[in-house]
Order: C-alpha cells, then sequence, then structure tokens
C-alpha cells in the first residue's frame, strides 16, 4: 500500500497545527435503536491538522465523522465545530455544513448534472455567490484536481477516480474549514487510489484540517499527524504515525495492524 | 517439452478489425430477429399469415368506404351487400363528437383554445421554445376558461388577480419570516376571491364591457370535455401528486398521516363513486342555491384521483434514489426545500416519468367514465347519435373512430416521454 506513494515526496513544511480549536468532541455517545455505536468519545482537533481514523468494519468510524457534520445525531455529549454547537436547531446545523466538506466512499456526485453544475450547485443556492464568479472557482479547483477538460461531461461518463476527485473539488467550492473523507478510496479501482490520495496529500500540504477515516497506512504514515485507532464505537488507541506504526500499545491495535499490514 | 514456450511479450497491439460480413446487415438481422430457432420461423409465418388474413378481410371494407349518406341504410342501398365502411356518419356527426352541443357560431372558441393551449404547453414540453413563453402559460387557463365558458373577461382578471395578490403578499410578508409570508400568501388571494374579486368584477364589466355569449357548462360535449377534463387533470394531478409524496415522506407525523390517509382513502375508491359524490352527494353538503359548475366539480374529482396515484408513483422514483444522494445535498447545506428542489426532484420524476406518463394517460382514458353522470363525453354522444334511427345500428366506424382519437392523444403522450426519458438520460450505462 505504502508504495503508491513511494514516489512522491511530501512536503510536510506547511503542514502546521495551530493552537486553535476546529472540532471539540466531549462525553459523545450515540445509540442506534438500543445499539451502542459510539460510546463516550472525546476528541479535540486542532486547526491545521490531519486525522487518519482507522479501525475495523463496524467500528463506528464512519458514524463518528458523520456526526461532525450531524449525518447522524449524536444523543449524548457535545460537538463543537467551528465554534458552533451541533444541537436540533437546523440554522446551526446548515451553518456547520457550509463550512465543513464531506467526501464519501460513493463520490455521491449529483448524476443529472454537468461536473461543473455539481461544483457551482452549492456556491451558487448556499453561498449566493453570483453563477459566473462560482463557475470561474470551480475552473480553479477542477484545474487543481487536474480534470478541466471534463467540466461539461455528466458524471457518468468519468472514472470512479475522476467522479472522486469531482467529488473533492465539489466540496472545495463551498472554501470548506475542515474537510471530512469517508473511506475516499475504498471504492477505486488500485490504478485510481494513487490519483486520489495525491489530491489528498496536496490538499494537506496547503493546511486544511482534515479527518479522514480509510485503510490506506501509508496515506496515514506520510500525511498524517495523529491516527486514531478505533474498535466496538470506543478510541482505542491514539498517537502520532510513526509510534502507532512502530511501537502499537494495545493488543487490538497489534492485532488490527498485523491483520491488513501483514500481507 | 521444449517446444513449448511460457514466456510471451507482445511487441505490437493489435489493431480493430471490422466483424465479418455474415455478421452485419439485413440477412444477419432476418436471421437473428425472425428465423432465429424453428419455432421462432414458425411464429414469424404465423403472424406474416394473420397479416395477410387480416388485409384480405378488412381491405375491401375500407376500399368500399361511404362518404355521402344521410342515414345506415342509404349507405346499405350504395353498398348492396357487399362489405363496406360507412363514415357518413362521422361526416354527419363530427361537430358532435368534437364539441357535444357547444353552439356551432362558437366552435372558434374552443378552437382558438386548443391552438392556444398548444402554445402554451410547448416551453414546458420543449427546451427549445423560448423560456419568455412560459408568462404566456401562467395566463392561458384564465384566457382559456374566459373563452370556453365565456361571458365578462374581468371575471377571469379577478380570479387571476388572486394569484398576483397571494405573490405581493409573500413578497411583502418575507421580510418578516418565511413562515408568515406563506400563510400571508394562501390567505391574501382566498380573501381577494370571498370578498374582493366580485366587486371588482362587476365594477369593471361595468367600465369596460368586455365580453362574450356565456355558454353553460350542459352544452359542453365531446372530445373537447375530454381535453377540457384530461389537460386540467393531467396539469394539476402532477404537483399535487409531487406534494402529496413528499408529505408522505414527512417527518412531521400530522402532515405525513394526512397524505397517507388521503391517497390510501382515494386510492381505495373507485373512480366512479367518486364521480358520483361530485354529481349527486355534494349537492346536499353545499347550501341550497350554490351553483357549483358540474364540469368543475368532475375535474376535481379526476384531480383528486389521479394524484393519489401520482403520488405514489413520484414516491417510488423517491426510493430509488441511492441515499448518498440525501447526504451529499445535506453535507453541501442545501435545506430542505433546495435540496429537494435542485437534486432529488429532478431525479425523482426523471425515474418515474413511465409510472408518470401512464398514470396520464389512464387519467385522460378515464375521463370517459362521466357518462355515467351525464356528461356527453364521446362515448355518451355516441350513445346518442346510435339512438338516431338515421344511424341505428352503427357499431364499427363510430367506435373505431373514437378508439383512433384517444389512441392519437394517447400515443403522443408515450412517444413524449420516451422523448424526454432519451433526453434526459445522462447516466450513460
Amino acid at each position: 500500500m505504502s508504495e503508491t506513494m513511494a514516489d512522491r515526496k511530501v512536503d510536510r513544511s506547511q503542514m502546521q497545527v495551530s493552537d486553535e480549536v476546529a472540532i471539540q468532541i466531549a462525553g459523545m455517545n450515540k445509540w442506534y435503536g438500543t445499539f451502542h455505536v459510539l460510546r463516550d468519545i472525546d476528541l479535540t482537533v486542532n486547526r491545521g491538522e490531519r486525522i487518519v481514523i482507522a479501525g475495523p468494519s463496524g467500528s463506528g468510524k464512519s458514524t463518528l465523522i458523520r456526526c461532525i457534520n450531524r449525518l447522524e445525531e449524536h444523543q449524548q455529549g457535545q460537538i463543537i465545530v467551528d465554534g458552533t454547537e451541533l444541537t436540533s436547531d437546523l440554522k446551526n446545523i446548515d451553518k456547520v455544513r457550509s463550512e465543513v466538506g464531506m467526501v464519501f466512499q460513493h463520490f455521491n456526485l449529483f448524476p443529472h448534472l454537468t461536473i461543473l453544475e455539481n461544483l457551482t450547485l452549492a456556491p451558487i443556492w448556499v453561498r449566493k455567490t453570483p453563477k459566473k464568479e462560482a463557475e470561474e472557482v470551480a475552473m480553479h479547483y477542477l484545474n487543481k484536481v487536474k480534470i478541466p477538460e471534463q467540466a461539461h461531461k455528466y458524471p457518468g461518463m468519468l472514472s470512479g477516480g475522476q467522479q472522486q476527485r469531482v467529488a473533492i473539488a465539489r466540496s472545495l467550492c463551498m472554501k470548506p474549514r475542515i474537510m471530512l473523507f469517508d473511506e475516499p478510496t475504498s471504492a477505486l479501482d488500485p490504478e485510481m487510489i494513487k490519483e486520489v490520495l495525491d489530491t489528498m496529500i496536496e490538499l494537506a500540504e496547503e493546511g486544511m484540517t482534515m479527518l479522514c477515516v480509510t485503510h490506506e497506512m501509508g496515506f496515514a504514515r506520510q500525511v498524517a499527524n495523529r491516527v486514531i485507532f478505533m474498535d466496538q464505537g470506543q478510541i482505542v488507541e491514539q498517537n502520532e504515525p510513526e509510534e502507532f506504526f512502530n511501537n502499537p500499545q494495545s493488543e487490538r491495535t497489534k492485532l488490527f495492524l498485523s491483520q491488513i499490514l501483514g500481507h | 517439452m521444449s517446444n513449448t514456450k511460457i514466456s510471451f511479450v507482445r511487441t505490437n497491439m493489435l489493431p480493430q478489425k471490422s466483424p465479418p460480413s455474415s455478421q452485419v446487415g439485413a440477412v444477419r438481422w432476418l436471421r437473428e430477429n425472425l428465423f432465429s430457432s424453428p419455432l421462432n420461423a414458425m411464429l414469424t409465418l404465423l403472424g406474416v399469415l394473420i397479416v395477410y388474413f387480416l388485409i384480405v378481410h378488412l381491405g375491401p371494407w375500407f376500399k368500399n368506404s361511404i362518404w355521402n349518406a344521410n342515414s345506415l341504410s342509404q349507405c346499405r342501398e350504395i353498398l348492396a351487400g357487399e362489405s363496406g365502411a360507412c363514415w357518413a356518419v362521422i361526416k354527419d356527426r363530427w361537430h358532435q363528437l368534437l364539441f357535444g352541443f357547444y353552439p356551432q357560431e362558437a366552435y372558434w372558441r374552443p378552437v382558438l383554445t386548443f391552438v392556444l393551449m398548444i402554445v402554451a404547453v410547448a416551453p414546458i414540453l420543449f427546451a427549445v421554445v423560448p423560456r419568455k413563453v412560459l408568462w404566456f402559460s401562467a395566463v392561458f387557463p384564465f384566457l382559456a376558461f374566459w373563452l370556453l365558458w365565456g361571458g365578462s373577461i374581468w371575471y377571469s382578471v379577478a380570479a387571476l388577480l388572486g394569484f398576483v395578490v397571494g405573490f405581493g403578499a409573500f413578497v411583502l410578508l418575507q421580510r418578516i419570516s418565511a413562515l408568515v409570508a406563506v400563510i400571508g400568501a394562501v390567505l391574501a388571494p382566498i380573501f381577494w376571491w370571498l370578498f374582493l374579486a366580485g366587486p371588482v368584477d362587476t365594477l369593471l364589466t361595468a367600465i369596460v364591457p368586455i365580453r362574450i355569449p356565456a355558454i353553460q357548462s350542459h352544452d359542453f360535449g365531446g372530445f373537447m370535455i375530454s381535453i377540457i377534463i384530461g389537460v386540467t387533470g393531467i396539469v394539476l394531478s402532477l404537483p399535487m401528486g409531487i406534494l402529496l409524496a413528499l408529505g408522505r415522506q414527512s417527518d412531521m407525523p400530522l402532515v405525513k398521516w394526512i397524505c397517507v390517509g388521503f391517497i390510501e382513502f382515494i386510492r381505495g375508491v373507485p373512480l366512479i363513486t367518486l364521480l358520483f359524490t361530485a354529481s349527486l352527494l355534494l349537492n346536499y353538503f353545499l347550501p341550497p342555491g350554490t351553483n357549483f359548475d358540474i364540469v368543475l366539480r368532475v375535474i376535481i374529482m379526476v384531480t383528486l384521483f389521479a394524484a393519489a396515484y401520482m403520488a405514489e408513483v413520484v414516491r417510488g422514483g423517491f426510493a430509488a434514489l441511492p441515499r448518498g444522494q440525501y447526504e451529499a445535498a445535506d453535507a453541501l447545506g442545501l435545506d430542505y426545500w433546495k435540496s429537494q428542489r435542485l437534486i432529488l426532484l429532478p431525479q425523482a420524476l426523471k425515474i418515474s416519468i413511465p409510472g408518470i406518463v401512464n398514470t396520464f394517460i389512464g387519467l385522460f382514458k378515464d375521463t370517459t367514465l362521466v357518462v355515467f353522470i351525464g356528461i356527453l363525453d364521446p362515448i355518451g354522444l355516441s350513445n346518442a347519435i346510435r339512438a338516431d334511427s338515421n344511424w341505428n345500428g352503427i357499431v364499427w366506424e363510430l367506435y373505431g373512430f373514437i378508439a383512433l382519437c384517444f389512441f392519437i392523444f394517447c400515443f403522443g403522450m408515450s412517444r413524449y416521454s420516451q422523448y424526454l426519458e432519451g433526453k434526459l438520460k445522462t447516466d450513460h450505462r
């Protein structure tokens, strides 16, 4: 896995972490019916931090980041994103959502709109940006993810990797302060994973606050400044990547790492 | 084993070749589609035979068509025992089949309305028509009402102004809050129609009398009435169905249960009972002396009926959307109405096009049920024509003509839906 990164020298010089808090989660619990999916989560993310969340499937890692933009509702505890607390107040939810970008495993582009329309939709309707300006911004980000020539095609005509890069650009068009990635490369062919990871590394180099649920441990090693390991709805271990991979403390983490890195 | 080599390296990639000649063209098509197996070949021959017999038997009937005669017996005299169609009945009574008992000198009014209707729906159906025509589409229902029923034009204008008042109230109150604006936009026009529209109508009619002779609903008939009921029902049932479908998925229990109750009740009752309710029972509930037009009552019932079905068709479209579309719309910060309008509804409607058009076609054909409550649609008129001693006993020509007219409309809708599906296809599967 790490060889997909081998040819790229990651520039960590810009990746400064500030003291300012971007996300504060305290004593957060969530249930699906009677099933306790997230248990006493405490997590503080500073601005500029790149966090990789790993763990076996069903450990609650996706649910955790989906709580941060309220795609899932938590039942107990506190989530403060960018100074706004997430409650059932719809105004707060919309405010947080327009500040937090999200990239999904299955891209979730809008198939009835062209790539350009996908990118300009939220800036025009949520941010009230004039259409022309929104299109300029959209083209800027399409250039950044290296597919400006696809602007007038429909999502169905693009490869998976291209679609995921469009999805990243779509989030960036809203000028988010935090980006959430929910297994962004899990639905991609091996050849396309690299192009998406490269885009994400570039984003990290620019100092974006990022939370990534991913199984790409090479990415975690090179980009993350913290790796969080989750199991059974709780944070089992967190550490700097070097320490996390070379010197895991808990038995559960050791088992997990041996299973995903062992082949 | 020394002559087998495992190692192989391709030095040049193979170019594309065209398929062998036996695999292209008409011969291949015939072989694949008509004679692919003995059973298929037999069915093909059987089909050819059926077509042959149809031509042999129906050919003379069409060839000996009689267009000029005053009665069925005269037709038979001319034919002298040969088989032949007596289209003279259509020539004699086409105006009744199309317009019912609408006064002859006013035929231009429904015809003009029909032509204007085509203009009004054009921008909705085809993207190439300039968007400005939509303004005419918005005014058209009121113009059509005036042209068809006649009377003073100010009646229609006063009704139209109700919507303008509603829009004005919405814009003015929007500064206070969205909820107040919506309530104002609903209440203001109702207030206008109940208390102000009447006096405004009377006043304007007194000052500028623009009027055409009024024609009563019981003179309406034929395809005109089918189209009036059908088109109004189609136009109103789609938005109503969409709202019901959204309501049924709502998180608000009250809204949800009202919508579910409405849909289940209407779907559980035959249309004909609703029509009888409209024609007979409603009179008991309305205050004595109210003149609530029968055509209007039928339109309301047909619309409610179609809307319940439409709601379920549209709900099917919503159900087919991946969960991720809702999530992506939410994650971008779009609120409920924006994500519905921009993301979910366009996709759900696209998926439901076949079902929607199916409901439209069903609704249009169901308009023939109004014959049972005494409205003279084409079927009702055919009964009247057949009761005339001149045309007593004529069947095929009359019903054939009616069937043809219905077929043209329904087939047109079907073709349009296919065109639309093709046009909106963006997934390139």
